[in-house]
C-alpha cells in the first residue's frame, strides 16, 4: 500500500519556486521582514566585495568622518576610507565566520547528542556532565579564556566560537534525541537488529532536524554577537582584517560627531541578528523549540 | 521539611561538583600551552636560562595535574596566586573590584526585574492582542541587539547630544546620591536593555504555560476575572519557572558586563578580566573566570531552591 502512495505524493510535490512562494505567504509580517533582512545580509556577504565602490583599505576621502555624499554613500571613516566598502567587506567576515562557526557548533552538537542517545548510559552520563560544566561557564567568559590561551587568528576565532556553542546545541539535541529514542519505531528498528549508527542516522536524526535548524539560527545569532563583541573589545578579528565589530571599535572616536562610520556597522550587526530572530520566531511552531538562555 | 533540606543539600552538592568540573575545564584550556607564560613574560630576547629559572619560580615545570591541584587548593583557601602583569596578589586585585561589579549588577537587577516581570505578565494576560504582538517583536529585536550598539547609541543621545549624563562612569570618592545615579544611569540602562527583553520573554512563556492548564480554565468557567486569574491563580504556580528565567537572565548580565564595563571604563571584575586577556595574565584570568562561573552557579542554585520552596510537588522527587 505504501508503495502505491509514495510516487503519487512525489508527483504532487510542488516546484521549488512555488514552495518558496508558499513559504513567503505563510509568514507573518515580522517573519517577512526577518527573511528579507537575512537574504539582504547573506547577499551582501556574497556579492558585497564586487559591489563595493572603493577598495577596502584605500584612503579615498579628503576628510575623516565625512557625512553621506554621492561619492561616499555612508561617508568616510577615521582614516578617510569609504565606509560602505568597509561595511560590505566587514559583513563578509561577520556572516562568513558566524555561519561557519554555527554550522560547526550545530553539527558537532548534534553528532554528540546522537552518540549520547544511542550509546550506553556511561557515554551519555560522561558527555552530559562535561557539557553541563561547559554551559555553566558564561559564553563570553569561556571565549575570553580561549582567546587568551590560543590567540585570535581567524581560524582560531572560528573554532573558539564553535566550541563555545557546542554545549548549547548538544543540550537541545540530546533532549530531542533521547525522547525520539524511546519512540516505538526506533524500538522496532532496534529489535530487528539495526546498528547504533543506523538508528542514529536513519531513525532519530531526520525527526530532529527541523528543531535543530531553528536552533542553528539562534546559534548563528549568538556567534555574531559573540564575535562582534570580541572584535569590539579588540580581541577578535585583528587588523588589517575587520569584521563589523572591529569597524565599530576603530571608529568610536567619531561617536562625538555622530559619525556614520561608527553607527552603520553597529546597525548592520543589529539588523542582521534581529532579522534572523524575527525569521525564526515566525517559523511554524513544530520547527521551533522554546527559546531558552543564550 | 527534612526532605526539602535533603533535596536542597543535594542540589548544593551537585553545584559544587559542577564548579569543580568547571575549574578543570578552565584550567585545562588556559594551560594547554605550558611554558609559554615564562617565555612571554621575559620576551623574545630572554636567555634560555632565565626562562628556565622563571618557569621554576612559577612552578611551570611541574606536571599539569600537580599544578591543577595546587591551583585549586589556592582557590579554595583564597589565594589564587600572583598576577603576572603587575606582580600583585590576584586576591587583592579582585577584592578591590568585586564590590563595584556587585553594585552594578545589583542596580541593574533592581531596575530590570520589576520591569521585565510587568512586561512579561502583561503580554501573557493579553496574549494574541496587538499589545502582545508588539511587545513580542520589540523584545525579540532587543534580545538580538549587541550591548555595544545600545551603549553607543545611549552615549550618543544622553552624553553627546543632550549632555545629561557622563559617558564614562567615574565615581568620585564621596558622591551624593544624585551624582551616583547620574554616573550609573548609562551602564545600568545598557545592561538592562537586553536582560529585560530576555526575562520578559521567559516570564511570558512561564505564565502562558500556566494559563493553559485545566485549573485556570476551571477558574475562568466559575467566573473569575482575567486579572485575578493571572495574578492569584496562575502567577503563584509560575514562580518556579519565573525565578529560573530571572536567574538565567541575570547570569547573562555577567557576559554583558564584560562589554559594558569596558565601554564605560567601569572598574569592575569584568574589565579586569578583559585586561587580563589583553596582557595574557593567566593567573588573574583564571581567577576572574572562576568568579564569573561561581556567580552563575550560585544564581542557578538560588533559582533551584526557590523553585523547590515555591512548589511543594518538587519536594517529592
Amino acid at each position: 500500500m505504501t508503495e502505491a502512495v509514495a510516487p503519487a505524493t512525489r508527483a504532487a510535490r510542488p516546484s521549488a519556486a512555488l514552495r518558496a512562494a508558499r513559504f513567503w505567504t505563510s509568514l507573518p509580517l515580522s517573519g517577512r521582514v526577518g527573511l528579507a533582512l537575512v537574504v539582504f545580509w547573506v547577499a551582501a556577504a556574497i556579492f558585497g566585495p564586487f559591489l563595493a565602490p572603493h577598495e577596502v583599505g584605500a584612503i579615498v576621502a579628503p576628510d575623516v568622518f565625512e557625512g553621506s555624499s554621492a561619492a561616499h554613500l555612508l561617508g568616510s571613516d577615521y582614516l578617510g576610507r569609504d565606509v560602505l566598502s568597509r561595511v560590505l567587506s566587514g559583513a563578509r567576515y561577520t556572516v562568513g565566520l558566524a555561519l561557519a562557526a554555527a554550522v560547526l557548533a550545530s553539527t558537532i552538537g548534534t553528532a554528540l547528542a546522537l552518540t549520547a542517545a544511542v550509546s550506553g548510559r556511561w557515554v551519555d552520563e560522561a558527555l552530559s556532565r562535561l557539557m553541563d560544566a561547559m554551559i555553566s561557564i558564561p559564553s563570553k567568559v569561556l571565549a575570553l579564556v580561549m582567546v587568551a590561551a590560543f590567540g585570535s587568528s581567524i581560524p582560531l576565532l572560528l573554532l573558539i566560537a564553535a566550541a563555545t556553542y557546542v554545549p548549547g546545541a548538544y543540550r537541545i539535541g540530546r533532549s530531542l534525541a533521547v525522547n525520539l529514542n524511546e519512540m516505538d519505531y526506533v524500538q522496532a528498528a532496534r529489535a530487528r537488529g539495526e546498528g547504533r549508527f543506523y538508528l542514529a542516522r536513519v531513525e532519530v536524526l531526520p525527526n530532529m532536524i527541523n528543531p535543530m535548524l531553528a536552533d542553528f539560527g539562534l546559534r548563528f545569532v549568538f556567534v555574531v554577537l559573540l564575535l562582534s563583541g570580541l572584535s569590539f573589545l579588540g580581541l577578535g578579528v585583528q587588523p588589517p582584517n575587520a569584521d563589523l565589530g572591529s569597524l565599530v571599535r576603530e571608529n568610536t572616536s567619531g561617536l562625538g560627531d555622530g559619525a556614520l562610520a561608527v553607527l552603520m556597522p553597529a546597525l548592520a550587526i543589529a539588523t542582521l541578528t534581529i532579522g534572523v530572530n524575527l525569521l525564526i520566531d515566525a517559523l511554524p511552531l513544530r520547527a521551533r523549540r522554546v527559546q531558552g538562555e543564550p | 521539611m527534612a526532605l526539602t533540606l535533603a533535596l536542597i543539600l543535594r542540589r548544593l552538592g551537585a553545584a559544587v561538583l559542577t564548579l569543580l568540573l568547571v575549574s578543570l575545564v578552565v584550567f585545562t584550556i588556559s594551560s594547554l600551552l605550558p611554558g609559554d607564560a615564562a617565555q612571554e613574560t621575559l620576551g623574545q630576547s630572554a636567555t634560555p636560562e632565565a626562562v628556565a629559572a622563571l618557569r621554576e619560580q612559577l612552578g611551570l615545570n611541574q606536571p599539569a595535574p600537580e599544578r591543577y591541584v595546587r591551583w585549586l587548593g589556592g582557590l579554595v583557601t583564597g589565594d589564587p596566586g600572583r598576577s603576572m602583569a603587575n606582580d600583585l596578589p590576584v586576591r587583592e586585585l579582585i577584592e578591590a573590584r568585586l564590590p563595584k561589579s556587585l553594585l552594578l549588577a545589583g542596580l541593574t537587577a533592581a531596575v530590570s526585574v520589576p520591569l521585565a516581570l510587568a512586561i512579561g505578565i502583561l503580554s501573557a494576560m493579553f496574549r494574541g492582542s496587538l499589545l502582545d504582538r508588539g511587545l513580542n517583536v520589540a523584545t525579540l529585536s532587543m534580545v538580538a541587539v549587541p550591548e555595544f550598539l545600545v551603549a553607543t547609541i545611549a552615549v550618543l543621545i544622553f552624553a553627546v547630544k543632550l549632555r545629561w549624563l557622563p559617558s564614562l562612569t567615574l565615581i568620585p570618592e564621596e558622591a551624593t546620591l544624585g551624582e551616583m545615579l547620574r554616573a550609573y544611569a548609562l551602564p545600568v540602562m545598557t545592561l538592562s536593555f537586553v536582560i529585560v527583553a530576555q526575562m520578559a520573554r521567559m516570564t511570558r512563556a512561564a505564565v502562558i504555560d500556566q494559563l493553559s492548564q485545566p485549573y485556570v480554565e476551571m477558574a475562568v468557567l466559575k467566573g473569575v476575572g482575567p486579572i485575578r486569574v493571572a495574578l492569584t491563580h496562575a502567577l503563584p504556580n509560575a514562580v518556579g519557572p519565573i525565578v529560573n528565567a530571572v536567574a538565567l537572565s541575570l547570569s547573562y548580565l555577567l557576559g554583558g558586563a564584560i562589554i559594558v564595563e569596558t565601554i564605560f571604563n567601569y572598574p569592575g571584575v569584568a574589565s579586569l578580566m578583559v585586561d587580563a586577556v589583553t596582557s595574557r595574565d593567566m593567573p588573574l584570568l583564571q581567577a576572574c573566570a572562576m568568579v564569573f562561573c561561581s556567580a552563575y552557579l550560585l544564581l542557578v542554585l538560588i533559582a533551584d531552591v526557590v523553585a523547590i520552596l515555591a512548589n511543594p510537588r518538587l519536594r517529592r522527587r
